[in-house]
């Protein structure tokens, strides 16, 4: 080799491994338009469906009436409940434990809800079916509000269930009630209360929103009648679940179903679910023996395919007069929607909602969750967050505000003096969790520091005292938040779907020439897993990224794995990435030690290959090794180089941030200016700075999307209201404001690579950061709580409520 | 968000437009840059089953100046407006109106013509036509005439424009050099329609207001030409309390809906401020020459 010789930090460089700011791989076919999604996928003699969806959010289905459609030139087929009966599959299981109508079995329970499914030769002409089948309804009494649910008067809103005392989760108290979930010590906690110095109470309410990811659901079903084999192309987040899913639903062998994600455009938690349209398609595709494709519209999306959030917690913390908490406690009622099709990865009815601690050293808590039914969109996800998280967050990080208000303390120092303490981690939460590590003191001490927490107080008083003599129509909000995060399903002891525990997988191939192909069980709708997962094995291995190729997707050739959301893919398919490429480490030092003439423990590891202990020169790099592998192996040693892991994770994974908002209210027409925005993130260690950045960026937007006026709203007979992108708001690179982003590391100590997970970090602490701006800059006029979101005209109001229009 | 059935023309004259509608009746619609017919048709809320698209008459896409009248072809677009040196000298609030209106890649498909003449209460243009005291020439079977802005509106999407007519060019007389401006526009984001807007023009004689003119977008189911308020302020010094008046003068004759922007009470009241800061924009303007 007459290679010239290079530095260590060259070496290493070119591997392009961990903590590099490397470029995004598939950036390149994204920004040149040559993604190939769902709907760029087209088969030979492909046909299409479309559903005719309810007028009505609840109303009994006298006749349906499709001969007009039938009779119209390039119709195939129109498929209602009644032709889905003799399957069994008018109904189908959700991932929550209860039963969703696929097809609306003589009554409509929300808007929009899938009444029949037309297939046709073309998206036209499937549109003009639609036009021409008559439904007629009975018009029945709606409950919107999930406060009036449970009314005793209220409406049976789900008659399939008459007589069920008991649901997937225990008692049922009501016939719109779905589930009780109860944790923590409510004795001692009541006690807490009973001898508090000071108490706070308020019902925090996270309204309904939706992931909204640019690319809505999709899917196309291809049966082969001759092979009796199904190729289900979709935008599915968990590609596995959905094979495993329609196997048990169609009866078709595992084996036999072939499901490919391919490029998806966003997900956030919508693409977790089953959906009535893949039922529908994969059932016309097996009827017409052609491949048949479903796209949902813009308005579709929004309106039925899974909404996040729609919790109301009534929220109380007991603390002493210097602030030190004492106990909290949660009450919590949740609005599911018609049916319970939330996709909840973990063992419980509300998720991960006992995180509701948050980043403080609570010695006691209870927490009681009530779901309900109502006359609105099934679900919920957890919209770029673990489930049920954003939800805990948004909650504790409001009332901390709200006791910080009342003690007259400043937010930032009640939350110092009540932080769990480095020394403490791993921490035993009050509601049963093992906080893995972190250091809170540090991370916030950072943020004050660098965003001038004291002078931006100072100034806000300043400012008060200008507002209260009249020389400005401004005010001055600034937001504290502190989040820890609760992320990776996750552990087997904790986590399942449908009871398949929620490990993830990896598999890793090195070629004799010392490239790589490498398969996991997650799935990226954006996250950049083709660049990062790379770099983890680049690292690993010492192979340069650029020479590893990263797949995921077809569960035909990807390990088994639970897929992609709740920040997971690193946590869990990061995990088993590296423990596979330790497996082939081990191989290839036996092989080094043969080729090399050594005993293995004389070797040690150095960046791209071993080398003798005290002997530097003699080296063999891991392509030499790769190519010995195949080619040389030691004696009696199998050839090849790959290794398979399956990992589930000892702990969820806890990542925290320290995230700060400056905004200045004109109160004259309720419009917030975002002045600054700071975001601290501690996710362990970091893979790749630039990406971990354009995921703080993009959590941070929907954060700010969703405090500020992102919303699925409802009128009283139950109609969305809103459902396109004129009001539902996605804000555009004009409305976001400027981000800035800083870090502190604290790595996972039980994770092969440290690393803990930040796609959702923003979300989750974005969110109270915004909403205790707001609420912080009225503060001072009087007000405690001010719901979500924050729309301009909703602001406004705050203000002719406090008199402030003259 | 699929359209029914529709046969699409592309006549080279206004005569041959005027044919096409004449023969096709209340089946027929013009569209130009069809950013509001299109989504209405792909909503199945419009139906039209002959589209006939303006673009290809290459008369109506052009700005011509005659004098104390600029004339604007109906298929000039928003982006054309915005790079017109011509309007950034003599009608400046055009440019600073046509930058208000959704974005870039729209302005670049949407005209000035689809959105006086479609009646849309949420489109910009109709409201500072109405200040401006423009007329829009109309081409029917029967020959052409003109209508002010200020008497074409009705109701929602109703006017004065005829089945069989199209809205060929809008006159607008110019406003003297030196005038004031403002077009004020309060929107949840960009793309959006106005929660509430004002246009004002004015004129100052030393520090008093010689002449006025204010009109109101999307707070009522027309563009508003508020009289009263433009009166009002003729002949002050634009004081606070006259400001607040002719605010007051134009919330009155408000009647906006409540939808995702707000409260009914809401928008009215961002009238007013739009009102309010748009005078105070204007006088600054007419005063510092900017």
């Amino acid at each position: 080799m007459n290679e010239m010789v290079i530095t260590r930090a060259e070496r290493e460089a070119r591997l392009e491994g961990m903590g590099c700011k490397r470029k995004r791989v598939e950036d390149v076919r994204f920004t040149q338009g040559k993604g190939q999604y769902v709907d760029d996928i087209k088969l030979p003699g492909m046909l299409h469906g479309d559903f005719v969806r309810s007028q009505y959010a609840h109303a009994n289905i006298k006749r349906i009436d499709a001969s007009k459609a039938l009779a119209l030139p390039g119709v195939v087929a129109v498929i209602t409940a009644e032709e889905l009966k003799p399957l069994g599959l008018h109904w189908m299981p959700t991932l929550a434990g209860d039963v969703q109508a696929v097809l609306a079995d003589g009554r409509v329970s929300f808007q929009n809800q899938e009444i029949a499914f037309v297939v046709a030769e073309n998206r036209y002409i499937a549109d003009d079916a639609i036009q021409l089948i008559e439904v007629e309804y009975e018009e029945l009494p709606v409950i919107v509000d999930p406060f009036r649910a449970m009314d005793p008067d209220a409406p049976v809103l789900r008659p399939d269930l008459a007589g069920k005392t008991t649901g997937a989760h225990g008692p049922r108290k009501h016939h719109n009630h779905i589930f009780e979930w109860t944790i923590g010590d409510k004795s001692a906690t009541d006690d807490a209360f009973a001898n508090a110095e000071v108490t706070i109470k308020e019902l925090i309410s996270y309204h309904r929103t939706h992931p909204s990811p640019l690319e809505t659901c999709q899917c196309l079903a291809s049966f082969d009648k001759i092979k009796g084999e199904l190729t289900l192309y979709g935008t599915f987040q968990a590609p596995h679940v959905i094979r495993t899913v329609a196997s048990l639903l169609s009866k078709i062998p595992e084996h036999k179903i072939h499901v490919i994600a391919p490029d998806i455009g966003g997900g956030f938690g919508n693409k977790v679910g089953a959906y009535a349209g893949y039922i529908c398609s994969i059932v016309a595709s097996i009827v017409t023996g052609l491949p048949v494709k479903w796209v949902e519209d813009r308005m579709e999306n929004l309106s039925t395919t899974s909404f996040a959030r729609d919790y109301h917690m009534t929220t109380e913390i007991a603390a002493t007069k210097d602030g030190k908490v004492t106990g909290l406690r949660v009450h919590v009622l949740a609005d599911h929607g018609a049916f319970d099709s939330c996709a909840d990865p973990s063992k419980w009815p509300a998720g991960f909602m006992n995180i509701v601690t948050g980043s403080y050293d609570f010695p006691v808590a209870h927490l009681a969750v009530d779901g309900v039914y109502t006359n609105k969109a099934p679900g919920g996800v957890a919209y770029r967050c673990s489930f049920r998280v954003t939800e805990a967050a948004y909650c504790i990080e409001r009332a901390m505000d709200i006791l910080a208000q009342k003690l007259g303390m400043d937010p930032a120092d009640l939350r110092m003096k009540n932080f769990i303490r480095r020394e403490q981690f791993p921490y035993q939460s009050a509601l049963g969790w093992e906080y893995d590590s972190g250091d809170y003191h540090l991370a916030m001490q950072k943020a004050m520091d660098a965003i001038g927490y004291r002078e931006l107080r100072a100034e806000q008083k300043a400012k008060q005292e200008a507002f209260r003599r009249g020389e400005t129509r401004e005010i001055m909000g600034i937001g504290v938040t502190f989040f820890t995060e609760i992320v990776g399903a996750g552990p087997s002891k904790n986590c399942d779907i449908l009871g398949v525990a929620m490990f993830d997988s990896a598999e890793i191939r090195i070629h004799p020439t010392g490239s790589i192909i490498a398969r996991m069980g997650s799935k990226s709708q954006g996250q950049g897993h083709e660049t990062t997962w790379a770099q983890i094995i680049a690292t690993e291995l010492g192979i340069p990224a650029d020479d590893i190729m990263i797949e995921e997707g077809n569960t035909d050739t990807a390990p088994y794995g639970l897929g992609t959301y709740g920040s997971r893919s690193t946590p869990v398919a990061g995990a088993a990435i590296a423990m596979a490429a330790r497996k082939i480490k081990n191989k290839a030092q036996m092989i080094a030690a043969h080729l090399l003439e050594v005993s293995e423990y004389d070797l040690e590891w150095d960046i791209d290959g071993f080398r003798v202990k005290g002997n530097p020169e003699r080296v063999k790099t891991m392509k030499e090794i790769a190519w010995a592998a195949y080619n040389s192996p030691p004696p009696g040693l199998e050839p090849g180089l790959e290794a398979v892991n399956y990992y589930d994770p000892p702990n969820m994974t806890y990542p925290f941030g320290a995230y700060f908002c400056v905004m200045d209210i004109d109160v004259d027409t309720g419009v917030a200016k975002i002045r600054r925005f700071y975001a601290l993130d501690d996710c362990g260690t970091r893979i790749n700075p630039m990406i971990i950045e354009g995921q703080v960026h993009g959590g941070l937007t929907e954060a700010f999307a969703i405090a500020m006026g992102q919303e699925i709203k409802y009128d009283e007979m139950g109609n969305v209201q809103g459902a396109s992108f004129m009001d539902f708001f996605l804000p555009t690179a004009v409305e976001t404001p400027h981000w800035e982003t800083d870090f502190t590391v604290t790595p996972s100590p039980h994770h092969p690579i440290g690393a803990k997970g930040v796609g959702e970090s923003p979300n989750v602490g974005g969110v109270p950061a915004f909403s205790n701006a707001v609420n912080d800059a009225f503060g001072f006029l009087g007000t405690t709580h001010i719901q979500m979101p924050h729309d301009a005209w909703r602001v406004w109001e705050v203000a002719r409520r406090l008199g402030l229009h003259g | 968000m699929i359209p029914g059935p529709f046969v699409y023309h592309r006549p080279a004259s206004v005569g041959e437009a005027v044919g096409l509608l004449a023969a096709h009746g209340e089946d027929a619609r013009p569209f130009a840059g069809g950013h509001s017919l299109i989504p209405m048709m792909k909503l199945r809320m419009a139906a039209p089953s002959h589209l006939v698209d303006l673009a290809g008459i290459s008369d109506l896409a052009t700005i011509r100046d005659e004098g104390s009248t600029v004339v604007i072809g109906a298929t000039v677009t928003q982006a054309a407006l915005i790079r017109s040196d011509l309007l950034a000298a003599r009608l400046p609030i055009l440019r600073e109106t046509a930058l208000q209106i959704a974005d870039p890649q729209i302005r670049t498909k949407g005209t000035l013509g689809g959105n006086v003449a479609n009646g849309d209460p949420g489109n910009d243009m109709p409201a500072l036509m109405q200040c401006l005291g423009a007329t829009y020439v109309l081409a029917g079977p029967d020959g052409s005439r003109e209508v002010a802005a200020r008497d074409f509106y009705e109701a929602a999407y109703f006017t004065l424009l005829q089945p069989g007519e199209i809205l060929t060019a809008v006159r607008i007389p110019v406003p003297p050099a030196g005038h004031g401006y403002a077009y004020e526009k309060l929107k949840r984001k960009i793309g959006d329609y106005a929660t509430a807007a004002a246009a004002v023009v004015l004129t100052l004689d030393g520090s008093t207001v010689a002449s006025a003119a204010i009109a109101l977008t999307n707070v009522a189911s027309t563009p508003l030409f508020a009289e009263e308020a433009s009166r009002l302020v003729v002949g002050t010094s634009l004081d606070a309390a006259t400001v607040k008046a002719a605010a007051e003068a134009a919330k009155a004759i408000t009647d906006p809906a409540t939808d995702g922007r707000g409260t009914a009470e809401y928008r009215r009241e961002m009238a007013g401020v739009m009102v309010a800061r748009a005078l105070v924009k204007a006088a600054d303007r007419a005063r510092t020459g900017a």
